[in-house]
């Protein structure tokens, strides 16, 4: 898909300022969602005892992905390279299928829908699908 | 055929009974053409559609919107045969429409956010996993008649 423009950063920049606050809410209601409604994701967590939407070691997993998509955030001008590691990470030990990244993607905007209402208009969301697209295609960098 | 427990019904048929179709239908298209721009393309006929502003304002648009929601309502009303009830539309889409059927699943995340940000809280994990599978069902129903 195509890169993101400057109106497409500044975009998603200001609306993140307003999302700052509550990132550890975010990431645990966006994970427990994926879980819930596409079941199939579960398969990545069967080394965790429970796996259930409302299970400790997802809210605690939604924090820290959430963190990650906040500092990415920051590394907007250039995600290859800012998220290297965390490509590795992905492509040679977690090596988590490219679509999951969608399905995780659309769980975030549902989130970001319901806690915003008002400010995450057709024109945010269209901006921070484009930077969650970019950031999951940082992130398959290294797949192969 | 689809199997449907007793609180998927309910909950399906008690979100579509708060939504105010004239409401959600346009906002849900006008978010799609302006998520996935894309879309754009089976509306030539629909006039300005230039940009963000012009599709939020733009009358046809709105009209289609709610068109889209009260064919939503047949599924609803006929939850146990969505594949039979559908095929006619399905048959319109394909061959007259020429609509791609990856193009139902856009507006159908579109319709979810729509209702989310309507819903607030009430729209739970759960909720959004019945919501999402009646979708998922209408999509599959919709693209049967493709060939």
């Amino acid at each position: 898909m195509t890169s993101l423009s400057p109106k497409d950063k500044a975009t998603v920049k200001a609306f993140w300022n307003q999302v700052q606050g509550y990132t550890d809410d975010i990431g645990r209601d966006a994970l427990s969602r994926l879980i819930a409604v596409y079941p199939q994701t579960k398969t990545y967590f069967a080394h965790w005892k429970d796996v259930s939407p409302n299970s400790a070691n997802v809210a605690k997993h939604g924090v820290t992905i959430m963190a990650a998509v906040s500092d990415a955030v920051t590394k907007i001008d250039d995600l290859k390279a800012g998220l290297l590691q965390l490509s590795e990470l992905h492509a040679f030990t977690l090596r988590v299928d490219p679509a999951n990244f969608k399905l995780l993607a659309h769980c975030i905007n549902v989130v970001l829908a319901i806690k915003f209402p008002e400010n995450f208009t057709a024109e945010v969301h269209m901006a921070f699908d484009k930077f969650l697209a970019a950031l999951a295609l940082a992130l398959s960098e290294k797949y192969r | 055929m689809v199997e449907w427990s007793e609180s998927e019904r309910s909950i399906i048929s008690g979100i579509f009974s708060t939504l105010d179709y004239n409401d959600v239908g346009p906002k849900a298209l006008c978010r799609c053409l302006i998520v996935y721009p894309w879309t754009l393309r089976y509306f030539g006929t629909f006039g300005n559609l230039y940009n963000a502003e012009a599709i939020k304002s733009n009358p046809n648009v709105a009209a289609h919107g709610v068109k889209v929601l009260h064919g939503l309502d047949r599924a609803v009303k006929n939850m146990d045969n969505i594949k039979a009830t559908y095929a006619e539309l399905s048959v319109l889409h394909s061959e007259k429409l020429h609509v791609d059927p990856d193009n139902f699943k856009l507006l159908a995340d579109c319709l979810t956010i729509t209702v989310a940000a309507k819903l607030g809280s009430a729209f739970t994990p759960q909720v959004q996993a019945t919501w999402t599978k009646f979708l998922a069902v209408v999509v599959s129903a919709l693209g049967r008649q493709y060939h």
